[in-house]
């Protein structure tokens, strides 16, 4: 009898899932605007969904460094299906920091396999970054809660079976564990956006959503503001991961493209303004990968810093992505604007990097406190 | 160094413009934030190898150097325990 044994879960296995089952794909997913079912059953065989879960729990008790490379491996492949996978790990991880024995017992094994998928519900139609402006509430009700408000731009919130909402609760903003079954929520998709197309955003009503006691995940006093802090801080990571790898998809394009293409007789290859470009490109994603790394060896280590860095990591990696990603569109000329080059959907990618999980703007004003703080005369 | 220096130490070393007691209020600082809070019940966990529940995740463990001391010290006596 032979025992199967499990695969180890690192960047290797994840280059080779993304290759065989993301990649070829992922420009029709795009038009479809949706990511099929079996693929998603397909991330959960592979144990994709959240391994950095204890094994105790169903995961498989990887470190952060490695969940950094597995998603920057699936962004490179595809950014919406990386984006599933954020916000699906923010949940995650929000229940494994912050949840009861009894929360955990319930949700994490499912969340674990992909067998119950999360989605993270903070944006509103008139609150993005500044959350201290929603206005869901969650009152006290029968000694549980009572939910009511509209969240808006929720990734996999057309797929997603557990939603992690935050509402206004009595003293301050609270986080609450939503099925999607329960009564009272009503999703409404969004189709057409101008990037990560596939990632199934919807606009999600509740509606005198009525929960026990238990939806309450973590603190409710002065600490709640930690949950959505760490949550992000998550999310952020997944997202700077997902951008690296947009960044490396264009050098990969690119690459290719202008070994191909000849102009005047010569490969774009060897003009040097496509070098300059390619230089830029290879350049960045090193730096990038570096500061995603340094971020996740301090969450590893349970460091302090790591907020910072991962801010720090997110804002430089998504604008390069941005960046990188317009130049790849250049260097593919018309065949870039076209749907027969993955480079349009890397530049439509790239620019939604730029406003999630904290937009541009808001990472430099907490950056710069950072050095107001540290270097203050 | 002990407990309540450590933490007076990472404080300050945050926040170099604050001249801060171990019973002084530091929400009356006024920049503390949900960051800032994150990033001392990390350092704490860290520093001192303790894990703080939710229950104690309490405003009043947190307001002053020598509340947080006094958290530390009733968790690691109950690690001990």
């Amino acid at each position: 009898m032979t025992q199967q044994l499990a695969p180890t879960l690192d960047r290797a296995y994840a280059r080779s899932f993304v290759d065989s089952e993301i990649r070829p794909e992922a420009d029709a997913w795009d038009r479809a605007g949706a990511i099929p079912e079996e693929l998603l059953d397909r991330i959960a065989d592979a144990g994709l969904w959240a391994p950095f879960l204890p094994v105790e729990i169903g995961g498989s008790g990887i470190g952060m460094v490695t969940l950094g490379e597995i998603h920057e491996e699936v962004g490179r492949g595809c950014s919406s299906v990386r984006s599933l996978l954020t916000v699906h790990t923010m949940l995650s991880w929000a229940l494994q920091r912050f949840g009861t024995a009894a929360q955990i017992q319930q949700w994490g094994p499912a969340l674990a396999t992909g067998r119950t998928l999360g989605a993270f519900c903070l944006s509103e139609p008139g609150a993005g970054s500044d959350t201290a402006a929603i206005t869901t509430t969650a009152v006290p009700h029968k000694g549980g809660w009572l939910l009511n408000g509209l969240k808006k731009w929720t990734t996999n919130g057309q797929r997603a079976d557990l939603f992690l909402v935050f509402a206004k609760g009595p003293a301050s903003t609270i986080a609450l564990l939503v099925p999607s079954t329960a009564p009272g929520v009503l999703v409404n998709p969004i189709d057409d956006m101008l990037g990560t197309r596939s990632s199934m955003l919807a606009e999600i009503a509740f509606s005198d959503v009525e929960l026990g006691p238990e939806a309450l995940l973590g603190p409710s006093g002065f600490a709640s503001g930690m949950v959505l802090t760490g949550t992000l801080d998550l999310g952020r990571y997944s997202v700077a991961a997902g951008s690296v790898g947009i960044i490396q998809a264009c050098i990969d394009a690119c690459s290719a493209y202008a070994a191909e293409r000849r102009v005047g007789g010569t490969a774009l290859r060897d003009l040097p303004l496509i070098q300059a470009k390619l230089s830029d490109m290879v350049t960045d994603v090193r730096a990038a990968r570096l500061l995603l790394a340094e971020a996740g060896r301090l969450k590893d280590r349970g460091d302090a810093a790591t907020i910072m860095a991962t801010w720090i990591a997110k804002y430089f990696a998504s604008t390069a992505a941005a960046r990188h990603a317009s130049e790849a569109v250049q260097v593919h000329g018309a065949n870039g604007c076209s749907p027969e080059f993955p480079v349009g959907r890397f530049y439509r990618d790239a620019k939604v990097m730029e406003i999630i999980e904290g937009s541009t703007e808001i990472q430099r004003m907490t950056i710069a406190a950072e050095a107001y703080r540290k270097w203050e005369p | 160094m002990d407990t309540t220096a450590r933490i007076l130490a990472f404080i300050t070393n945050r926040f170099p413009q604050a001249e801060i007691t171990d019973t002084e209020d530091i929400f009356s600082l006024g920049y503390i934030n949900s960051l800032f809070a994150m990033e001392l019940v990390m350092h704490i966990e860290k520093e001192f190898t303790v894990t703080i529940p939710n229950d104690e995740l309490r405003i009043d463990n947190f307001r002053t150097a020598k509340a947080m001391t006094e958290l530390v010290d009733g968790l690691r006596s109950a690690v001990v325990r």
